[in-house]
């Protein structure tokens, strides 16, 4: 008994006993060459975005650029006098409004469906839970055209309220905060309805601040996914006003048929779309993980 | 309901009149108190959420209308840009509908199911794109999802040995390209895929001349099979060439993947591997460890351990990744708009992209959204596939218990 829980105490403690050193050595080195395939194309498409274009052309794995250049940034910047067909900041300005509003939509409307689907009694309430494990099922890519159709129908294609209104709820995000809410002890609300609060006032006061977690692992998951989504944004708008980083991204990268023309500017403007989340996951990586196992219990 | 009735009747001295909650306990008591005056609300609709007491002993009712409340959002939107979407697209699938006229006023042609006969039996080219796109995306397929999934498996159990130096770095590193945007991820790939670009250049360091990716359509088995010296690639014969199956012959369906779509492939593994390692770390993690304590003691060395405890515990993860790999995979989309559009040759064209391109670039909505309604059959046999073995897998476990 008092081995186990030593063993508890320090899972640290490896079960069977270490490599002897020449394999250990082979081990870390092989390690570091995995580590090195999943750092590198990320390090050169830093280096790269500060390469001149020939430079980028004729040496696209230096990883020190041969005339170090600013360039790049400039024109996305709007700095430059060559500030043409690429409007960053409208684009950087169109994904952060519609992943704000979305991420604010999503982790309301998911933790009330959530909510109701965990713990309030009403008619119909498993035939919902089973749409929404329904919903999951559907693929995005299935949607292109459906999608198309209904904001066309209803006047609100090429519009910001089509490229958000879509998006508020999502069916995974409701199973997440389902689970968790099924989770919290129901003594909690039990309480506070005997003290008198209402539905509404449980939910808002009582349950939402214990749901912490869930919310943050929510609020990241929702922004990341927004912040990231393309096909929807590609069949609900058309005018270079709309355009977000990635639509914007995509139809500049893939329009750009010229060859290997501009690399720097496409890689830096890469880079800087890449950021945001990329700061969000070094500093809530646990939630990202959570996330990705959350995932993966969705039976 | 028993244990919260208990509940109920311990609660805090206080508030212990068993008044508050008479339609749950169903105890006969609060009836006759006179300070329940709405009690019998507990019977009919009308215990509308006033002041007072009031909602407490009506809660149930009012229950059902706060519950329909809070997911009218969700019904409202999944609604109205899921399900309708869906019909109405249904509907387009039948018509020849050029995206320009109101498809649901009559004017535009009723086909019936002439897009799904040109798809799947009728001889054109249509058929043949379509085909094309199957085959394409089943090499991709049959080649992604066993090589995420092992490559997946592998870091998690390198990230889980626990005298690893820099694991949790490792794991950071390992995760970081699933977070980020496939439209951002796709570009660096154009870059370093590129004929003159960073891949060619270190694989020329061993000696290697790399093919010029993104411009070459000819398919890799066809090319191994051509060094072998057992077919010609360029003017194939026989068997091969003089049969066909939907409008490609067996040549070109067995050719395997282009090299063009390899490097979707690499970008693939390379960007979900992360994902797949969080989900078998997990799965490692929760193994007992009285299960490998007691291996070990048996004496059993590293090889053996994999073999038989490791692995058996993590079979039913492992089935779980490779059908998430297989559903997700069937749905390429982002990478394909932004490395090609199905260029060169078609070699990378999948169902996802031709529905897009024959809905929004040619104009032919009707086929598109048919294109979109066979691939949404498929995923969802398999998603249906997935959820019935992971069920039956757990009411199984749950049986042995």
């Amino acid at each position: 008994m008092t081995t186990t829980t030593e063993a508890v105490r320090q899972p640290s403690r490896p079960v069977l006993g270490r490599f002897p050193l020449p394999l250990r050595v082979l081990g870390y080195a092989l390690v570091v060459a995995l580590g090195l395939l999943y750092v590198l194309p990320f390090a050169i498409q830093l280096v790269t975005g500060f390469k001149t274009d020939p430079d980028a052309a004729s040496h696209p794995l230096a990883l020190v650029p041969s005339t170090p250049t600013t360039a790049a940034y400039q024109r996305l910047f709007g700095l430059s006098r060559a500030g043409d067909g690429v409007p960053f900041f409208r684009w950087l300005g169109n994904s952060a409004f519609v992943a704000v509003l979305v991420t604010a939509g999503r982790v309301l409307f998911d933790s009330m469906a959530g909510y109701a689907l965990a713990r309030l009694r009403f008619p119909g309430r498993s035939l919902l839970f089973g749409f929404v494990l329904a919903v999951m099922a559907v693929p995005g890519v299935a949607l292109l055209i459906p999608k198309f159709l209904v904001l066309n129908i209803f006047g609100l294609f090429d519009t910001y309220t089509g490229m958000i209104l879509p998006l508020l709820v999502d069916a995974a995000g409701i199973f997440i905060m389902k689970q968790f809410f099924e989770s919290i002890p129901r003594e909690v609300e039990e309480a506070a309805r005997v003290d008198g609060a209402g539905v509404f006032r449980i939910f808002w006061s009582v349950v939402l601040p214990m749901a912490r977690p869930a919310l943050i692992t929510l609020t990241i998951l929702s922004f990341q996914g927004s912040w990231n989504e393309f096909t929807h944004f590609l069949v609900a708008t058309q005018s270079s006003q709309y355009e977000t980083l990635t639509t914007g991204l995509a139809r500049f990268v893939s329009g750009g048929l010229g060859g290997g023309t501009q690399y720097p500017l496409k890689l830096a403007a890469a880079l800087l779309s890449t950021l945001p989340v990329a700061a969000l996951f070094f500093c809530f990586q646990r939630y990202f993980v959570q996330g990705a196992n959350a995932g993966a219990v969705k039976e | 309901m028993s244990p919260r009735t208990t509940r109920a009747t311990q609660n805090p001295p206080g508030d212990a009149s068993p008044v508050s909650r008479p339609h749950k306990a169903g105890n006969p008591g609060t009836t006759g108190s006179p300070d329940a005056p709405d009690a019998s609300g507990g019977s009919g609709p009308t215990t509308a959420p006033h002041a007072g007491r009031a909602p407490r002993a009506g809660h149930r009712h009012a229950d059902g209308a706060w519950g329909w409340l809070f997911v009218s959002p969700m019904v409202l939107v999944l609604g109205l840009f899921l399900v309708l979407p869906i019909l109405m697209a249904l509907w387009v699938s039948l018509l020849h509908w050029d995206g320009q006229s109101n498809p649901f006023s009559g004017q535009a042609e009723f086909a019936g199911l002439d897009n799904y006969r040109s798809l799947l039996t009728q001889d054109g080219l249509d058929r043949t794109l379509f085909a094309t796109s199957l085959r394409n995306t089943a090499y991709y397929v049959l080649l992604t999802v066993p090589l995420q999934t092992a490559l997946a498996l592998v870091l998690a159990l390198v990230v889980n040995q626990r005298m690893l130096r820099g694991r949790s770095a490792l794991r950071t590193v390992f995760f970081f390209p699933s977070v980020t945007s496939s439209i951002a991820v796709s570009t660096v790939f154009l870059f370093l895929f590129q004929g003159s670009g960073a891949v060619n250049t270190m694989l020329s360091w061993i000696g290697i001349k790399g093919p010029n990716w993104f411009a070459d359509p000819r398919g890799v088995l066809s090319l191994l099979l051509g060094a072998l010296g057992l077919v010609d690639p360029d003017h194939p014969t026989g068997v091969l060439a003089s049969h066909s199956f939907m409008g490609l012959s067996w040549y070109q369906w067995l050719s395997g993947p282009s090299v063009a779509m390899c490097t979707l492939i690499l970008l693939a593994v390379w960007t979900t591997s992360g994902t797949f390692m969080l989900i078998f770390l997990a799965a490692l993690q929760d193994i007992p460890r009285e299960l490998e304590e007691s291996a070990a003691i048996e004496g059993v060395n590293r090889f053996q351990m994999l073999r038989y405890v490791t692995l058996p515990a993590l079979r039913p993860v492992l089935f779980l990744v490779l059908t998430l790999g297989l559903i997700a995979t069937w749905q390429v989309f982002d990478q394909v708009y932004v490395m090609g559009q199905g260029a060169p040759g078609n070699t990378t064209l999948t169902p996802a992209f031709l529905s897009y391109s024959a809905a929004f670039d040619d104009a032919d909505f009707g086929q598109g959204a048919a294109i979109a309604f066979v691939l949404l059959a498929l995923i969802l046999c398999m998603t249906a596939l997935q959820r019935w073995a992971l069920r039956e897998r757990n009411a199984g476990t749950g049986r042995n218990r």
